[in-house]
């Protein structure tokens, strides 16, 4: 768009006009006219079908000017993100909540939930209170997930009735899995009067302990300790037979591994109410990376090899095998995967600056998640609408939320991207305080170019660009 | 005044002095020039074996060789490395590996010193690259680094400008071990190619494991790893395996002493661990002991003039008895005084390696 669309904020009415329209809530996928008033949609569709509804929004006192996107641009509900640490209260030099829904916006999210692993943990309604206030004047929509256990110890349930009027969309203990059987037993049983799902990082602690990597040919080669596959699809076995006894809603954070999609469409067929999400790196990277094989979709465009023991690529769950991906790839088509969800995980150049095993683990991926997962559009080995099916109404089913989506009446959170621009990684201009990312220096192909949230224009990357390019 | 009283070991009490230049190598002493060394060896950095080629390799012992002639002289010196600065940072205790490299660096006329976690700031806390960056800033050319946690020198080698020598980091690689073990090996046998090897105990936790794995296997020795399963590394043959199948076809697991010995050239032994029977990996030392012991009497399988090795310190009765330690089979001695020799002809190589014309 040559004009900013800042200009016309204050008219309170926007009708787009695009090429493309993909918005899997409502099977829509193609041409058409996006007509937007007081931060809801008000009517998405054929140009046809969007007509009739201009009259009433000029009738009602708004200026409205059509804006015609240019040809190439993909218009899609705002993105949704299930699991993303934004580290404040407590880690305020990894993240504030301020940056991260900065990065969000940057990254075409609109809603993204954050983790209880704060300092203090979400536990409380005094600290969702704050989240709330925190997060009342950001670039994205913040929901909290809260604490299955108090100060996430894994020892007592914490309030969730309380948390959950105070606003909590799940609860989780997301950094641990709950390793007492007896305690998940209980969360799942008493949130299912709160019809919320208990969120599990799945992780056998004893099998897994002082793992830094996937355990396997690559782990052995570097020397360093891995743990295996099977930690993650014992908690995960275990935590669906509790969802068979109890009937309790239940979401596998970040699943990693062949086994686990195997579990979990085992369990789907049984009608058992479970989602599952997986991240963008484990869809598209392996432990090849750790020993500085950029191996895959993204590594075919990359300028060198990386460098062993990089420590971007330290990130739990770790990077696994490559038949392990696939599965991923395989799940994600065949529904077994709801969400893919960034567990965008942001730490400080010191955290990261070290011996791999001391390194803390994470990936920042707000920012490079929609391009790098674009790859997989690219090679033709996912479809685009199953990709942002996955980022949209899936997730804001599998949570409850209304987001995801561009029906009429809904809030006007949308994300336009360009699905061939070319663009290269470079952390030191990303929102987030995190530059922790294994694909720094690399290309991606598709970015996102502007981000509505309630109608306002929250990330426009021309100006962005511009302006970091005037402060260099 | 009386004479004080002579000592003999154990060693000089029961055996006739083994001969350590067999004829064949004897004329292989010429010191490769720059040019040569350029040509085959283009690192900044020896971290690690599992990227050798043969050449490489046979370059390094080829130095080595040569430097050990320079050892037998009466003033064991050259001018190699005179006005560089070699800092030797050990982050794990190391006595014979820290003194054979200072002496090498000395041999070769570098200016040494040594950094030793406990006695430093790294004691206090300071990190591993503001560490680097003050050997930097103070002008060091060589950093030898013993650590650890594996990938600790790739580190290093990313914020240096100098070049890094691992001097073992965690499980990951030792390769001036593993070519001073080569060394030794080719000096009694000739040539490792077609050779049987093997490499006994704690393989799981032994960067001397793998890197002796990487550069036996490439010059076409068949390395027979024997030990417990817990202490064996999980795909230890898929994951050595390079890009040419090579790798993987001369490696071979065997949880039988008695099976992996028979008809072997060389056995090595490798220093068991008291924390692992804590970590639940071994049930108890005794039966370690019991199953994987290197006892005279198992020996007897390998071949008559086969190589007892060990790469030091042992754990006498343990891994390895006493009294085939100090049999004459072992040349565990001599792969100390080697190591000298292999040190110096690194500093060297890669020293020539860095110089522009």
């Amino acid at each position: 768009m040559d004009t900013s669309m800042n200009e016309r904020e204050h008219t309170n009415a926007l009708l787009l006009r695009g090429e493309r329209i993909i918005d899997p809530s409502q099977n829509l996928d193609g041409p058409g006219d996006l007509l937007i008033a007081d931060g809801q949609i008000i009517a998405v569709g054929p140009t046809s079908e969007v007509q009739p509804h201009i009259g009433k929004v000029i009738q009602s006192g708004h200026g409205l000017q059509p804006i015609d996107l240019p040809p190439g641009l993909i218009v899609a509900p705002g993105l949704v993100d299930l699991h993303v640490h934004l580290r404040e209260p407590g880690f305020e030099d990894k993240e504030t909540i301020q940056t991260g829904a900065e990065a969000a916006a940057r990254g075409g999210f609109t809603t993204i939930c954050c983790m209880p692993n704060t300092k203090p943990v979400l536990d409380s309604q005094a600290t969702l209170e704050f989240v709330a206030r925190a997060a009342s004047n950001v670039s994205a929509r913040v929901r909290p997930i809260a604490a299955i256990s108090k100060g996430e110890k894994g020892a007592e349930l914490s309030e969730m009735a309380e948390l959950a009027e105070a606003g909590a969309v799940a609860f989780s203990d997301d950094g641990r899995p709950v390793s007492n059987s007896k305690l998940m037993r209980s969360a799942l049983e008493y949130a299912t009067m709160l019809d919320r799902p208990i969120v599990e990082h799945c992780e056998d602690e004893g099998l897994a302990a002082g793992g830094v990597m996937n355990e396997g040919a690559i782990a052995t080669r570097l020397g360093l300790k891995g743990w295996p596959a099977a930690a993650e699809e014992i908690m995960l076995a275990r935590d669906l037979l509790l969802v068979r006894l109890t009937g309790g809603r239940y979401h596998a954070a970040h699943i990693s591994t062949a086994g686990s999609v195997e579990l979990i469409r085992r369990a789907k067929t049984e009608g058992l109410p479970i989602t599952a999400e997986v991240t963008p790196h484990h869809l598209l990277l392996t432990d090849a990376w750790v020993a500085g094989q950029r191996a895959g979709l993204l590594g075919q465009d990359a300028p060198t090899q990386g460098h062993p023991y990089d420590t971007a690529t330290k990130v739990n769950p770790p990077l696994r095998t490559q038949a392990d991906a696939d599965a991923l790839i395989e799940g994600l088509l065949d529904g077994t995967i709801d969400a893919i969800a960034t567990d965008h995980a942001p730490h400080t150049v010191v955290d990261k600056a070290c011996e791999y095993d001391e390194a803390a683990f994470g990936i920042s991926g707000l920012e490079t998640a929609l391009g790098a997962l674009l790859a997989l559009v690219h090679a033709g080995k996912v479809p685009l609408a199953t990709l942002v099916a996955a980022l949209t109404v899936r997730p804001a089913q599998a949570f409850s939320l209304s987001a995801g989506t561009l029906r009429p009446g809904a809030a006007a959170d949308i994300t336009i991207f360009d699905p061939h621009e070319r663009w290269s990684v470079n952390p030191a201009r990303f929102a987030s305080k995190g530059k922790n990312t294994p694909l720094a220096g690399l290309t991606l192909k598709g970015r996102v170019r502007y981000t509505i949230l309630g109608g306002r224009m929250v990330y426009e990357a021309g100006v962005v660009d511009q302006a970091l390019a005037t402060t260099r | 005044m009386e004479q004080a009283p002579v000592y003999t070991s154990p060693v000089e009490q029961n055996q006739e002095p083994r001969p350590s230049y067999p004829a064949a190598h004897a004329q292989q002493t010429a010191m490769p020039d720059r040019e040569q060394i350029q040509s085959i060896f283009q690192r900044r950095h020896l971290l690690d074996l599992d990227d050798f080629s043969a050449d490489e390799l046979r370059l390094l012992l080829q130095t080595t060789q040569a430097m050990k002639a320079v050892l037998a002289r009466p003033v064991r010196k050259v001018p190699a490395l005179q006005g560089s600065t070699v800092v030797n940072l050990f982050y794990e205790n190391s006595t014979r590996t820290r003194i054979s490299f200072e002496l090498a660096a000395k041999n070769l006329s570098a200016d040494v010193v040594n950094v030793t976690a406990s006695g430093s700031s790294v004691a206090k806390g300071e990190s591993l690259i503001d560490t680097v960056r003050t050997l930097q800033a103070l002008g060091a050319d060589f950093v030898i680094m013993r650590h650890s946690q594996s990938g600790a020198p790739y580190l290093v080698a990313q914020q240096i400008r100098g070049s890094v020598i691992n001097a073992g980091d965690g499980w990951h690689a030792h390769p001036t071990q593993a070519l001073l073990d080569l060394f030794t090996m080719e000096e009694h046998l000739g040539s490792v190619s077609g050779r049987k090897v093997v490499i006994l105990g704690d393989i799981l936790h032994s960067r001397v494991a793998r890197s002796n794995i990487w550069s036996l296997t490439t010059l076409g020795a068949e390395v027979v790893l024997c030990g417990p399963p817990t202490l064996m590394p999980p795909n230890i043959l898929t994951s050595l395996a390079s890009s040419d199948q090579t790798t993987c076809r001369r490696l071979r697991v065997e949880y039988q002493i008695e099976r992996a010995l028979e008809g072997a050239d060389v056995v090595m032994a490798l220093r068991l661990q008291k924390e692992r029977q804590d970590a639940g990996l071994l049930p108890s030392l005794r039966e370690y002991i019991a199953r994987f012991g290197l006892t005279t009497q198992r020996l007897a399988a390998a071949k008559p003039d086969a190589l007892v090795m060990h790469p030091g310190p042992m754990n006498e009765g343990v891994e390895i008895a006493h009294d085939v330690a100090y049999s004459d089979a072992s040349v565990i001695e001599e792969q100390v005084t080697n190591g000298l020799a292999v040190r110096m002809a690194v500093l060297y190589a890669l020293s020539q390696a860095r110089q522009r014309v």
